[in-house]
């Protein structure tokens, strides 16, 4: 359509126009569709659970029933096997139709999962969806195995587990306890990209981690991840920086890290005291939380004793 | 039978324009583009599928269940928000005279995204408790709101600076553009990491929460805007030659100039409230327009429209079919898919010349 010889005064509206105008909006606010999606009728017996987060994803292999997973987002690193799984994408851009594509009969997520109208899309559909909140205190994680096992039918599984962990947190936690030398200051810092360096402040996933191995967080100057600023940096004056295995390369290795604004002028930066762990292993809060404890607190004693 | 006449009369009085090529040419592009989106997907549709709506069948496949209110709707959503953009841009343009103006340009886009972030920051963080029920219309009212709000002080304060001028729209709409900026600059630094999160998601853009209700309203305020704008686009034809030049010919400027604003508002504040920030349409669909038909707003305005609607649509299929079963945000793939079409169409049009 175009507007050429259209009459320019066209001002007033004639019934029959309103009356179809009416018609049309009825019209197209009434497409009635019949809503009842028996998705039960694709269901087969078995379980087909599609999973949103790592630390559900190795939770779910942790309780033996990795064969009814459907798929899994791009967080879902570990074991191996879970990177094998078809991959939803990115937890925070998910795609109704791709999920459903996989004829899941349950969705476990953290609480990242979103976009909210895609979830609520995928419940229409009649596949229920369940968050599962995301916990940095240990309790808490043994709280989500246990909450997950019942989702899945498997409480004593989840219950062994439990009890493995912790004994294994005991275990871990034990020579934490009773170490008598003063907690070192670490500053965490997560990094993306090269010109993306957050630093975890308070309240931050990585404070919870270092408060568990007996170390200080060494900023206290805000809360959350913020991006990096020199000063407060060398205000914050910690012996040790610590990193993601995957954030350490992309800086460029301890020397990239000295290269930092401030690093060079804290105790850290002099005594080239830079440790890092796996960023799923450390900040997970799965099942291998007990182990990440130990090897957070071994790679701390390791950077201090140079 | 009074809404088949209404009906009847309507069409015929489109039909007249409708003879232009370039309007056919492009209706059949976007019907094939139509075609080809309601094939692509995760989820495999059957020709059954389609036939749903006169068979009832209960229950429904889930090619049915999928195709009917998920992907069609969506597609529509998608052709329609398109649309929306491309006639914004063309509008835009045609007022300031600028073919690098487009409603991001106005502060319109900033707007709404700064009172959507202002909205996950803030309110968050005030502890307001909102009945679950309005949880879902939070958001898009306030980025509405945000597009109206930015429109309103735009065109108060550029009247009260500069009477009449529209450069002084323009860099009192860069202004608030600035300050939009750093209040959203402000909102990154206050929020925690997961509202950072789903500020960045929401302007990236998506496509995803399209459903049949919010085509139906997007539809009419189309419909509507469209009226509106035939009575316009004389007037905007004066205004190329000239601010001076159009009040001669008995162009009262300074109403037009607010009508414009206002409906610019309206149509991307609502179409930012729904699916978050898509850039690039409103700049660029009225230009490959105007490469092929010219200036005229008369043609300009519905043709931008069509090409807004295509390369959303495409734009959308691509991101929502391309990583299967993931998805891809579709601001990616309008820039991708758009501009290498658009240099091809300048280069081959300076050669024409």
């Amino acid at each position: 359509m175009s507007f050429v010889n259209m009459p320019k005064n066209d001002l007033e509206t004639t019934p029959a126009r309103r009356h179809f105008l009416l018609q049309a909006s009825a019209l197209a606010a009434s497409v009635c569709l019949p809503h009842t999606m028996a998705w039960a009728a694709d269901k087969k017996s078995a379980r087909r659970i599609v999973s949103i987060g790592g630390a559900l994803t190795e939770i779910i292999y942790a309780l033996g029933a990795s064969h009814e997973l459907a798929g899994v987002d791009t967080t879902s690193l570990f074991p191996e096997a879970a990177t094998k799984l078809p991959s939803v994408g990115y937890a925070r851009t998910l795609s109704s139709e791709g999920i459903l594509a996989l004829a899941p009969n349950h969705v476990i997520a953290t609480e990242d999962a979103g976009p909210p109208a895609v979830l609520r899309q995928i419940s229409a559909a009649g596949v229920p969806v369940t968050v599962l909140a995301a916990n940095d205190k240990f309790e808490g994680v043994l709280d989500r195995v246990t909450r997950l096992g019942g989702l899945i039918d498997r409480p004593t599984q989840a219950a062994q587990l439990v009890e493995k962990m912790k004994t294994d947190w005991q275990r871990a936690r034990e020579p934490i306890l009773a170490r008598k030398s003063p907690a070192p200051r670490v500053l965490f810092i997560l990094s993306h990209s090269p010109g993306q360096v957050m630093v975890g402040g308070k309240g931050s996933s990585a404070e919870a981690m270092l408060h568990y191995v007996g170390a200080h967080n060494a900023v206290q100057g805000f809360d959350g991840f913020k991006p990096l600023t020199p000063e407060a940096v060398i205000a914050a004056q910690p012996d040790v920086v610590l990193f993601t295995d995957q954030g350490l390369n992309i800086v460029g290795g301890i020397d990239g890290v000295l290269r930092l604004p401030g690093v060079a002028q804290t105790p850290a930066g002099q005594k080239r005291r830079v440790a890092s762990l796996e960023a799923m292993f450390m900040l997970g809060f799965g099942p291998r939380m007990p182990q990440a404890v130990t090897a957070l607190d071994n790679a701390l004693l390791k950077v201090m004793s140079t | 039978m009074n809404a088949i006449a209404g009906a009847i009369s309507l069409t015929s009085r489109f039909t007249t324009g409708l003879l232009n090529r370039p309007v056919w040419f492009l209706s059949l592009v976007l019907l094939l583009c139509f075609w080809v989106a309601a094939w692509a997907g995760a989820v495999p549709v059957t020709t059954n599928d389609w036939m749903v709506l006169w068979r009832h069948e209960e229950p429904l496949t889930s090619g049915a269940y999928v195709l009917w209110n998920l992907r069609l709707p969506r597609m529509f959503f998608a052709a329609l928000v398109g649309a929306v953009l491309g006639l914004s841009g063309a509008l835009t343009q045609g007022l300031f005279r600028n073919p690098l103006a487009d409603p991001g340009l106005l502060g319109v886009t900033s707007g709404a995204a700064c009172a959507a972030a202002l909205t996950i920051v803030v309110l968050a963080g005030s502890g307001i408790d909102i009945p679950v029920a309005w949880r879902f219309w939070v958001l898009p009212v306030a980025a509405f709101a945000g597009a109206v709000g930015v429109c309103l002080l735009l065109d108060t304060v550029a009247r009260w600076l500069t009477a009449d001028s529209i450069a002084g729209l323009l860099l009192t709409g860069i202004a608030l553009n600035a300050l939009a900026a750093a209040i959203i600059g402000l909102c990154t630094y206050l929020a925690t990491d997961e509202q950072l999160r789903s500020l960045t998601f929401w302007t990236l853009g998506s496509l995803a929460g399209g459903s049949w209700p919010l085509v139906a309203t997007l539809s009419l305020l189309l419909v509507a805007a469209l009226w509106y704008v035939r009575r316009l686009v004389s007037a905007m034809n004066a205004l190329a030659l000239g601010e001076a030049a159009a009040a001669h010919v008995g162009i009262n400027v300074r109403h037009l100039r607010r009508r414009v604003i206002i409906l610019v508002a309206l149509l991307c504040g609502f179409s930012v409230a729904w699916c978050g920030v898509i850039g690039f349409i409103g700049l660029v669909a009225p230009h490959i327009v105007r490469l092929v038909v010219g200036p005229d707003q008369r043609r300009l305005a519905p043709l931008a429209m069509l090409v807004g609607a295509i390369i959303l649509l495409v734009a959308d299929t691509t991101a929502r079919s391309v990583a299967i079963p993931a998805e891809i945000p579709v601001g990616i793939f309008t820039a991708l898919l758009g501009a290498p079409f658009f240099l091809v169409l300048l280069t081959s049009v300076r050669k024409g010349n």
